[in-house]
């Protein structure tokens, strides 16, 4: 069997071709100039630069509302899918996905345009509505198949020990269901600070996020700039993914469909 | 009869549903007029379905090799994706202790990055091997990002899988081959197949690491025309028809899988 061990190495080139060498090249490009010289110019323009700091600000602050948007709306949503005696199909659960097969950007553009006729100013408001409109199924999704999975003995147990509903659900569901919320929120939170277009569409290009100054320096040649920038989120992954401690990634992963 | 909680849960779900499903419907409703911009209503017209299938809009070639190299993209990138995320899930079983937690944990840094990452990293790695972009760019950066989803699905086949089988199937003369293709690949199968779904939707529905690893030979995939097309101010009318069928078209395949596995989960009851 130890032989079939080999078989792991193309991909662990592939790998460090394709994933470690392109972030070791966001850190390079950080801290050159655009001559290739060694600086912390990058670093500290960031620090200095007021429209970088309330962007990134208002980025984090976007995000942490969005999160928390999509928990509060999901959690009940996964809750009933997955409770047997309140959903027993399997087809709404499918209803939820589907939205994400069509095109992200055109049912984006398609929810500014509804806020356009009804009269609606886009500002922020529009931005956290559409946002949570886009990322809602990945926070319902995690939660859902964590809850379908869980073991029901526990919360029956809790039950005939004399729990009435509700403590049944603070103290022995909603615990046993950390892991799908964390892994809803890993995919929430990040993509939420870094998307570009979405926030474009959704504010008619008033309101920047992070992700359209990374797009708008990388584009404009300034690729160090950029790179620094995406150096920045970089760290913030790192820090959000130490937090959440053990990786989640399996219950996201679980089943395509 | 119906408790007052059933009812609560069931009008919350719906009206979740509604909310989600108004944009697409939005768009389907708009697809039979002719107005120019969506939300217009100049009366009922199938022109639209007409000018999409007769190439007769302004850009119609540029939409058309826009949803063709979407799906073209897709295609190589998932099954490449499919083929290698197998092969390295057969090693990264078989492997032990640190090389083992070392490769897990670079497999999971595509899925934890944000997409706008993994395509300035991207391509910040292209510019520095001086590789022109355009094609193969867009593929190889898609099979980054899809590949460990396949591991992952297909990993858990493996530790469900006896081992002993495909040692048998070697004592009993089967070439190392042979075993593969008669009792292992049957075997992860289940695991490929969502990983290969799982991959495909995920490429199509890209558009930020096509957007940076696209180069500017003006390749354009859904995603990218359509951002390009917003940004000039004014969606090609004729993306209204499109997405309306993409849509029917999953509707259609996503009920027809669910309805015959919940048919398959019946009867092995």
């Amino acid at each position: 069997m130890s032989k079939r061990s080999s078989w792991a190495l193309p991909y662990f080139i592939f790998l460090v071709l394709f994933v470690v060498m392109p972030l070791v090249l966001i850190v390079v490009y950080s801290f050159q100039d655009a001559s290739g010289h060694f600086t912390f110019s990058n670093i500290t323009k960031f620090f200095t630069d007021k429209d970088s700091l309330s962007t990134f600000a208002l980025s984090i602050e976007v995000a942490i509302e969005n999160t928390a948007l999509c928990i509060l709306i999901g959690y009940p949503a996964a809750y009933i899918l997955a409770d047997k005696s309140l959903n027993r199909s399997a087809v709404t659960v499918v209803l939820f996905i589907m939205p994400m097969w069509v095109n992200a950007l055109m049912r984006t553009l398609a929810t500014a345009e509804l806020f356009n006729m009804a009269g609606i100013t886009l500002g922020k408001g529009t931005l956290l509505f559409g946002m949570c409109y886009d990322y809602l199924p990945f926070m319902i999704y995690p939660i859902y198949n964590v809850l379908n999975k869980m073991d029901k003995s526990y919360a029956e147990a809790a039950e005939d020990l004399g729990a009435k509903p509700f403590e049944v659900f603070t103290k022995v569901t909603f615990p046993l269901s950390m892991p799908g919320v964390a892994s809803g929120i890993l995919m929430v939170f990040m993509p939420t600070v870094s998307t570009f277009a979405i926030s474009e569409f959704l504010t008619n290009n008033k309101i920047k996020l992070f992700g359209t100054i990374i797009q708008e320096n990388i584009n404009n040649s300034m690729w160090n700039y950029g790179a620094a920038l995406s150096l920045i989120m970089l760290i913030i992954i790192a820090i959000t993914t130490v937090l959440q401690g053990k990786d989640n990634s399996e219950a996201a992963a679980g089943g395509a469909i | 009869m119906m408790s007052a909680k059933k009812i609560f849960a069931k009008a919350y779900i719906w009206l979740l549903l509604i909310v989600l499903y108004s944009p697409i419907v939005f768009i389907a409703v708009c697809s039979f007029t002719e107005a120019k911009s969506l939300g217009n209503w100049t009366g009922f017209s199938l022109n639209l379905y007409k000018s999409l299938f007769t190439g007769g809009m302004q850009n119609s070639n540029a939409l058309l090799s826009a949803v063709y190299n979407t799906l073209l993209i897709a295609l190589i990138a998932s099954i490449v994706a499919t083929i290698l995320g197998t092969i390295a899930a057969i090693g990264i079983f078989n492997l032990k202790g640190r090389k083992k937690q070392a490769i897990q944990f670079l497999n999971n840094i595509p899925m934890i990055n944000p997409d706008i990452i993994t395509g300035v990293s991207l391509f910040l790695l292209f510019v520095f091997l001086h590789i022109s972009q355009g094609y193969l760019t867009v593929i190889l950066a898609h099979i980054t990002f899809c590949t460990p989803y396949v591991v992952l699905n297909v990993l858990p086949k493996l530790s469900q899988m006896n081992p002993n089988v495909y040692e048998a199937a070697l004592d009993l003369g089967a070439t190392p081959f042979q075993a593969l293709r008669k009792v292992m690949i049957p075997a992860l199968r289940p695991g490929m197949i969502s990983g290969f779904i799982l991959s495909f939707t995920m490429s199509l529905d890209d558009f930020a690491v096509t957007f940076f690893t696209r180069g500017t030979i003006g390749l354009d995939t859904l995603s990218t025309f359509i951002y390009t097309d917003a940004r000039k101010g004014g969606l090609t009318p004729e993306l209204r028809p499109l997405m309306t069928i993409i849509f029917l078209i999953i509707l259609a395949v996503l009920l027809f899988i669910n309805i015959r596995s919940s048919k398959n989960t019946q009867e092995s009851k």
